[in-house]
């Protein structure tokens, strides 16, 4: 902290965030900066009920032949899990990052439909709830988060939890392909004047390559969502074999959502490490134009990957040739996006704020999980690896280690902007050795528990040599996790109510949201700074220096 | 400054902390070599094959390892270096650098190649792994919620959770599934492979050390999946022969005693209407064939080891031994456990 130029005395306070009446104006709120910070409580709150499930696995996978949960209960937990941390927490967080920043950093007023906006996140909210409903009605889905048929079909899951997962997930994906819609239309329409396309903040870039994957992806799983209810509501039998429907074609339909889904998670993470690495590192971006264009690589690509997670079906070696080459292709633009991140510290004068720390550890991490994925890619490892442990070890490191840790930067770096306030820097260091921690503790080992032969999803383990002990190591690696969320959200209170103020831009940016005050007007900018450059505010400091 | 030097202490504090659990699991390993003469390493099983089929994967396994060892290594040090090297240590703003196309070509080009070469050898390995299929099937395994039934149509033998293959000679298996998708895998002895509705999925085993293998199903299906485990039993072709002719001979109906009471009770009870006896009745087989179930290892998947006292508990308690199986808990009397027991014993 203490070597960010900010002299703290000199800023005003920001106004108090809490007022009297004003849970009505946030209700009816549809100004973008409001909603990205909805979107963000709401997907806080569902990430604190899936980090319960979490750790309520974790305590039943302890020590083997545990009883603390039955289990039919663990088979609802590990699936509201899944889906939680996917369509309620990842998805809209990072769809709130993006509703938040991207009028401001193209120097816009708000989004172009801003009432379509707020559609989007109240279907996403009472989407929500109408998942979690499901417990109130008896039952949860209990099918895993792909729900494979036939186990979906009406004959295997009689209770009503999948329909209401099914229903659920489909409102989710109506209001998250609304948002899709509203970020191509208000990158494209609404930028600043001189905002070129090339001169996009990367962030953007990738949120915009994001929106056009959801728009290709989601529909796929909303058609197999609304195929699954009629063939659990009205007895058909798109996914039974005894009509002459197959349970593959779930597969296909799901995967083909499913693996967009996956980039779809971890695109607008990718835009996070791209502003915050070059401005903790004092440099602009290395290669801008390669992260650009080897995300658009990424996108295409994703949309002709999804039968590896079907390898060990038995489709074929025609499928496996075509699915294992494209997915060990997706493997080299993401790692061009790894060497320019690094290159782009290369020679830069470093500030060890907790937001880098975070997009240090994701490099670090990522880079683990992007290897593991290729060790799927490359076909007969993955009949494998597939289904055991080793798979939920990559899919963490990437989904949590890879996007999670780029969020955490993301908070850190954009909450005083925010805010008005500077997050605690000393907890925030705490918030992150722990996390990265209990992160590693939980995860790594279970690659090898994979190896070693233990299947996914398994309520419970026979007690062979190694397993008691790396279940257990795990477990505690849970709880760091979960400890360290905690001191995360004790920042978060403490520093909305007592943090430092932080001035319009505490950390030299140069990007348009740090051009005007934080938190901004409703209005966003009073008067928007020429653009002509990818770094409109570096142009700006540079020339008043010379001046 | 300093927080750079407790990023760098920290990550080697992890590597420490990796370096120290490989060191104690290792004693284990080698622990577990010298002292089970059965089932020898079960550490890493996928890492210690016993067939040429998981060898190869191994194999491929060990070349992804060096290469992905080897990007991570990379990475991982030029970050540390950076971080060092590259930490702040004055105000003045450094150089300004945007890029550089030799490097973007550079590092392009190469995973190009490397994932090309990934690409030939995991081609390579499944058509070693998956060679064609030119006759029908040894062994025919089909996945039920939640236990296998084992057939070889040769012999019309049908057994359940237990699957013998002599040694050395390559078997084709059939992997099918009665109600929702399973997945056939034994670590040691190679790929697994899905059991999917309305299709017939093959896998080719040939083991090359007798012992005891664990296999489990992979594929969530359904409450009870934890316990659709499975031993796979490999002898020399002699003892294969043996055990396969004595599965084949039909039970004999005990005629004396508590075991002569128990299989009129078999048949009395609802018993019978699921599980068949070869010799004794001869129903559809909607649970496990029970002909020669006391000469199995273990009982319901694994769940318990057969022994007469877990045999009668599982008659007695079903329900609450393995919760959501599909036996039911008839509320069986005393008498009746003894007898039926008894019975069971007999079918060796």
């Amino acid at each position: 902290m203490s070597d960010i130029p900010i002299t703290p005395r000199l800023l005003e306070e920001p106004a108090p965030c809490a007022r009297e009446g004003a849970w009505l104006e946030w209700i009816s709120t549809v100004d973008h900066k409001r909603i990205g910070i909805l979107y963000l409580a709401t997907t806080l709150f569902f990430f604190a009920v899936g980090g319960v499930e979490a750790l309520l696995m974790r305590i039943q996978l302890a020590w083997p032949g545990n009883t603390f949960l039955s289990p039919d209960a663990y088979d609802q937990v590990f699936t509201m899990h899944g889906t939680t941390m996917v369509f309620l927490v990842v998805v809209p967080m990072l769809l709130g990052l993006a509703n938040y920043l991207t009028p401001l950093m193209i120097g816009a007023r708000d989004m172009a439909l801003p009432r379509l906006n707020a559609f989007s996140f109240w279907v996403f909210l009472f989407g929500g709830f109408l998942l979690y409903f499901s417990f109130v009605s008896g039952h949860a889905p209990a099918a895993g988060w792909f729900s494979y048929a036939p186990l979906s079909e009406k004959g295997y899951s009689t209770r009503y939890g999948l329909d209401y997962w099914a229903l659920a997930l489909l409102g989710i994906g109506v209001g998250t392909i609304a948002t899709a819609i509203n970020l191509i239309v208000t990158i494209i329409n609404l930028r600043a004047e001189g905002m070129t396309i090339r001169r996009l903040p990367l962030f953007v870039w990738m949120v915009l390559v994001n929106s056009f994957l959801i728009i290709f992806a989601l529909p796929a799983l909303n058609a197999s969502l609304v195929m699954l209810l009629i063939d659990r509501q009205l007895s058909a039998h798109f996914f039974t074999v005894m009509g002459g429907g197959s349970p593959i074609l779930w597969q296909h339909y799901f995967w083909s959502f499913g693996h967009p889904e996956v980039y779809i998670m971890v695109l607008p993470a990718f835009g996070i490490i791209s502003e915050v690495i070059p401005v903790f590192s004092r440099k602009p971006i290395f290669g801008y134009g390669f992260v650009a264009a080897s995300t658009v690589a990424i996108a295409l690509l994703s949309l002709g990957v999804w039968a590896h997670h079907m390898f060990a079906v038995g489709l074929g070696p025609a499928w496996n040739y075509a699915f294992g080459a494209s997915s060990l292709l997706i493997a080299v633009p993401t790692g061009v996006k790894i060497f320019n991140w690094i290159a782009t510290m290369w020679g830069g004068s470093i500030r060890f704020t907790t937001s880098l720390l975070f997009a240090v550890a994701f490099l670090f991490t990522f880079t683990i999980g992007g290897l593991s994925g290729v060790t799927f890619a490359a076909f007969p490892l993955d009949w494998q690896t597939t289904d055991s442990y080793y798979v939920v070890a990559h899919m963490h490191y990437v989904l949590f280690g890879g996007t999670l840790f780029a969020v955490m930067a993301g908070v850190y770096y954009w909450f005083p902007k925010m805010s008005g306030r500077m997050l605690s820097e000393r907890w925030g260091v705490v918030h992150f050795w722990l996390m990265f921690i209990g992160f590693h503790l939980t995860f790594l080992i279970q690659h090898i528990l994979g190896l070693d032969g233990m299947p996914r999803r398994v309520y419970t383990y026979p007690d062979r040599p190694g397993w008691a002990v790396m279940n257990l190591i795990s477990t505690i690696g849970a709880f760091v996790i979960g400890i360290s969320v905690l001191v995360f959200l004790a920042n978060i209170v403490m520093s909305l109510r007592s943090g430092a103020p932080a001035g319009d831009n505490p950390w030299n940016a140069w990007t348009l949201e740090w051009a005007t005050s934080s938190p901004p007007p409703e209005h966003n900018f009073d008067r928007i700074p020429p653009v002509h450059s990818a770094r409109p505010l570096w142009d700006l400091m540079h020339r008043e220096g010379r001046a | 400054m300093k927080l750079a030097g407790t990023s760098h202490a920290g990550k080697l504090l992890l590597l420490r902390k990796c370096i120290t659990i490989l060191i104690e699991f290792l004693p284990a390993l080698v622990y577990e070599e010298k002292n089970s003469s059965q089932a020898v390493a079960m550490h890493l099983s996928v890492l210690s094959p016993a067939s040429p089929e998981a060898a190869h994967i191994v194999w491929l396994w060990n070349v992804c390892l060096y290469v992905c060892a080897f990007i991570l290594a990379v990475v991982t040090i030029s970050i540390l270096y950076i971080l060092v090297r590259y930490r702040k240590r004055d105000e003045a703003e450094p150089d300004q650098s945007t890029g550089n196309r030799t490097l973007e070509i550079a590092w392009t080009a190469v995973p190009i190649a490397l994932v090309a070469v990934l690409f030939t050898l995991s081609v390579a390995i499944a058509r070693t792994v998956n060679h064609p299929v030119d006759r029908p099937p040894d062994v025919i395994v089909t996945g039920h919620q939640w236990w296998w039934e084992i057939r070889y149509p040769q012999s019309k033998v049908t057994t359940a959770n237990e699957l013998h293959l002599p040694v050395g000679r390559e078997m084709l298996i059939a992997v099918e599934t009665a109600d929702v998708i399973h997945d056939f895998w034994v670590p040691r002895l190679g790929r697994k492979i899905d059991a999917i509705p309305g299709r017939r999925n093959t896998v080719w085993i040939r083991a090359t050390q007798p012992g005891e293998y664990q296999g489990a199903c992979a594929e969530f299906c359904g409450a009870e999946h934890a316990w659709m485990r499975f031993a796979v039993v490999v002898e020399s072709p002699a003892a294969y022969a043996a055990w396969l002719a004595h599965q084949a001979a039909p039970a004999a109906r005990p005629v004396q005693g508590d075991a002569a009471e128990g299989a009129r009770r078999f048949g009395e009870l609802t018993c019978a209407n699921c599980h068949n006896i070869t010799g004794i009745n001869a129903q559809k087989s909607y649970g496990p064939d029970l002909t020669h179930v006391a000469s199995q290892e273990t009982l319901a998947g694994e769940r318990l080891r057969n022994t007469p006292e877990n045999l009668t508990d599982w008659l007695r308690q079903p329900n609450i031994i393995k919760p959501n199986c599909f036996m039911p808990n008839l509320e069986l009397s005393h008498r009746d456990l003894t007898v039926l027991t008894a019975f069971l014993e007999t079918l060796r």
